[in-house]
């Protein structure tokens, strides 16, 4: 017992060490009186590549259903891509908590537009048009901008698979600085090291897109997937895809195991130097 | 920091979770976010006596990846609908791509609103005078590009501004900027500008004059364009995969694309 | 004294600490990969070496001799992938001359890994290493701190993952010379698509028992094309300051003079023009 009241039945710091206060805000001694208020520096529970093709009529989207937290495989079934219509998937790396609030917001950007338009139909002639791929592509990357130049980033790396208003096959990227770029295969993180060359040599450009079937696009994806759970730390071999047809619509499996994998390196490897039995 | 040292320093008495005296305020932790990225490529921009003509390389870079082959830097300004039909004015941007495409962005909204607003054009003259105050407008959170700004103006002459990050500018009659700027600008300056060429038949030693620059022919200049990224794609790592070019005349702009070494 | 000369360390850490930078190295940025066949051992590079984002050379070699049939492929800081070579080929060859012997692939990975941990990561030099010797075809990969590593296949440098994503995809159990030398040129091809450190050409050497196959250049997929202009100066375009003109009479009290047809360079003298 000490002669301290206020300090009775509270966690003593030689005890439990010294509360980290850093995540309060200035009131409650969270920063020290005149300190920046402090936002997302860094990423805490992420998922790792998203990887998309596009083919002569759609997209293939994929990404593993692991959230990693650091080093620890610490969620084994975060569905990383989000069908916002039947006109869009968007694939998430990154931060799953900003992936969440992205999540949230498109949400909320689905609900209106529901309400200006009418529901999932998307008819021309009578002026009721869906949000195309595209015009999500163009607002989440104004989102990523405007966040970045708000110093408050959204810590992801984003594809978004799907139609551009004239149902062509559309594919693009938006990062954590606001940088959107387009290409007929994308890869986010590992991804644009380990797959991009295998989907590039498949995809070279914009004809052989044009030219691609979709069993071929799913099979060099299904490829990717299983590359990257070869060489990827962080990655699982459960994932999920999406298809985005012009004809058939969205297509989303969210549980998909990988198959036909091959360790027949491993039967001769003997020491890594002089040992050789 | 300081909090975490705390609980391990040797103490007779135990500290509690909450403050018994004013502690000495710790220093602001650093900020680990930088909002910029380099995206690599290079831009040139030659002006004639009536045409200019504004080039970029199309492959997008981060760090030693390649984002994408085909990331145009040229971007037609003014002119009518999304696609800027019938538009006058060129902006070339390279640096961070995502301030390039904000900047283009506020440009040409400003150029199509000063014609909804005055029902004419706006001359290159004003338009790049403009740019330039967008640029300054974010003097203490600048656009992290290189800006070449390209049209015909009032005069029907070829006229071509460059810039910097914070606004500064001026009208020139050629200038390299990106990755590969330091590569291509002494080409372009012995080569448009006749620095360090003389006249062979000016005189002996030190009579010799040194050539004058006169505005080169569009054939030349297109030429010139073309050897000088071949060039800078040998060079320079971040440079290659496509070349897009724009000629902008009194007549409208011409676009043209034509591959570059893709390794 | 043997090794390296340490005396001006102190002098550079203080110009160092008032802000003088560290002197920029040429590094190999570089792919380089290795993978083993029925009967031999292929490793592969690409030829472009770069100082940060400039092109140093367009067509270097990253494969370096160490023993008749033992070869590395070298990433990293050129200057010590060359000399940490050179230094551990010739020693091999005086271990050889002592023993009588073949020199193996062991001896030479074990030296390597040595020398490099020896100087903590200080010499950049990483590594493929491959040969025939009398216990068969062996691979390696030798990191700059020290450490290795034994594997069918092997990738390394800036392009180590684009080449691997090939042999994940291409591999398998058994393969022969053709299908090696293609799986690997396909490997390297990825590093010089893909990735900026690398680009140019395609070397490959192939070790059998039989004998050892240096393909230099063996594709050559980034040749320049024509440029579009000439750019030949008229003769008199540089100002001339003054002129002294020495005749060969004068130059033959002190040289041996000796004439080659008009205009014509002599036998191993023709400068290479880039076109």
């Amino acid at each position: 017992m000490n002669h301290l009241p206020q300090a009775w039945g509270r966690p003593r710091d030689d005890v439990y060490g010294a509360y980290n206060p850093h995540y309060l805000p200035h009131s409650h001694g969270g920063h020290q009186a005149g300190h920046p208020n402090q936002h997302t520096q860094s990423p805490i529970v992420t998922g790792t590549s998203v990887l998309a093709v596009k083919y002569n009529s759609g997209v293939v989207i994929a990404a593993d259903n692991l959230a990693s937290y650091g080093s620890l495989a610490r969620f084994t079934d975060v569905h990383r891509l989000k069908v916002f219509n039947k006109k869009a998937v968007v694939g998430f790396g990154g931060d799953v908590s900003d992936m969440q609030y992205l999540d949230r917001l498109l949400l909320s950007l689905h609900v209106e537009e529901n309400y200006a338009g009418s529901g999932d139909v998307d008819d021309k002639e009578s002026d009721v048009a869906l949000m195309s791929a595209k015009n999500l592509h163009t607002y989440l990357s104004k989102v990523m901008y405007k966040r970045r130049s708000e110093f408050n980033p959204l810590w992801n790396a984003l594809l978004v698979a799907g139609l551009t208003e004239s149902n062509e096959p559309f594919l693009a990227s938006a990062d954590l600085l606001g940088t959107t770029f387009s290409a007929p295969t994308l890869a986010t993180g590992f991804g644009a090291h380990l797959a991009q060359p295998i989907l590039r040599r498949v995809v070279p450009d914009e004809e052989a897109s044009k030219a691609l079937t979709r069993e071929k696009a799913v099979e060099a994806v299904k490829e990717c997937m299983k590359v990257l759970f070869y060489r990827d730390a962080r990655s699982m071999n459960e994932y999920s895809i999406a298809i985005v047809d012009k004809e058939s619509g969205v297509d989303l499996k969210l549980d998909e195991k990988l198959e036909g994998q091959s360790w027949a390196f491993a039967d001769r490897i003997r020491g890594y130097g002089t040992q050789t039995a | 920091m300081a909090s975490l040292f705390s609980a391990s320093l040797p103490s007779s008495d135990p500290s509690y979770s909450f403050n018994q005296a004013p502690t000495t305020a710790s220093e602001p932790r650093q900020h680990a976010f930088y909002p910029y990225t380099d995206n690599g490529g290079s831009t040139l921009g030659i002006s004639g006596a009536d045409f200019t003509i504004i080039a970029g390389d199309t492959r997008s870079t981060s760090g030693y990846n390649i984002n994408t082959r085909y990331a145009p830097k040229l971007f037609k300004i003014g002119g009518d609908g999304p696609n800027n039909e019938n538009a006058r004015i060129v902006l070339s941007v390279v640096g961070f791509a995502a301030d390039g495409r904000a900047l283009k962005e506020r440009l040409d909204t400003v150029v199509k609103m000063y014609k909804y607003q005055h029902g004419k054009d706006i001359s290159v003259h004003a338009c790049a005078q403009r740019l330039s105050h967008l640029l300054y407008n974010k003097r203490f959170f600048p656009f992290y590009v290189t800006a070449i700004l390209g049209g015909v103006d009032d005069e029907g002459k070829g006229a071509l501004y460059s810039y910097d990050p914070v606004g500064s500018y001026e009208r020139e009659q050629c200038r390299a900027a990106g990755a590969a700027a330091s590569l291509i600008m002494p080409f372009l300056d012995n080569q448009v500008n006749l620095k360090n060429q003389y006249d062979p038949n000016s005189g002996p030693g030190l009579e010799k004059k040194p050539r004058e620059a006169q505005p080169l022919p569009r054939e030349t200049v297109e030429q010139l364009v073309k050897d000088a990224f071949t060039s800078a794609v040998e060079r320079h790592i971040e440079v290659g995969d496509g070349l897009q070019t724009m000629i902008i005349t009194k007549d409208g702009i011409q676009e043209t694309y034509s591959p570059l070494k893709k390794d | 004294m043997p090794g390296f000369d340490f005396s001006n360390h102190n002098r550079n850490l203080a110009l160092h600490a008032q802000g003088v930078p560290l002197p920029k190295a040429t590094s190999t940025g570089t792919t380089i990969v290795g993978c083993l066949f029925d009967g031999g051992v292929v490793i592969a590079a690409d030829t472009r070496a770069t100082s940060g984002p400039i092109v140093a050379d367009k067509n270097c070699e990253k494969l370096h001799y160490i023993a008749p049939q033992i070869w590395c492929a070298g990433a990293g800081t050129a200057a010590d992938t060359e000399f940490t070579t050179a230094l551990i080929s010739s020693n091999l060859e005086l271990h050889a001359l002592s023993t009588g012997r073949k020199p193996r692939v062991v001896t030479v990975m074990t030296m390597l890994k040595q020398h490099l941990f020896r100087y903590q990561g200080h010499i950049g030099a990483y590594l493929v290493v491959a040969g025939v010797d009398p216990t068969g075809s062996q691979l390696f990969t030798v990191h700059a701190h020290g450490s290795t590593d034994k594997l069918p296949y092997v990738t390394m440098g800036s392009g180590s993952l684009a080449a691997m994503s090939v042999f994940e995809t291409q591999w398998k159990g058994e393969l022969t010379r053709e299908e090696a030398v293609k799986i690997c040129s396909d490997a390297i091809q990825a590093g010089i698509w893909n990735d900026l450190g690398s680009g140019s050409n395609v070397d490959v050497c192939v070790i059998t028992a039989e004998k050892t196959e240096l393909l230099r250049n063996y594709i050559t997929p980034n040749v320049r094309e024509q440029k579009m202009r000439d750019y030949k100066f008229a003769k008199g375009t540089t100002a001339v300051l003054n002129e002294k003109i020495i005749t060969k009479e004068e130059i033959s009290k002190y040289v041996t003079v000796q004439d080659i047809g008009d205009g014509e360079a002599g036998v191993g003298e023709k400068m290479e023009v880039d076109t």
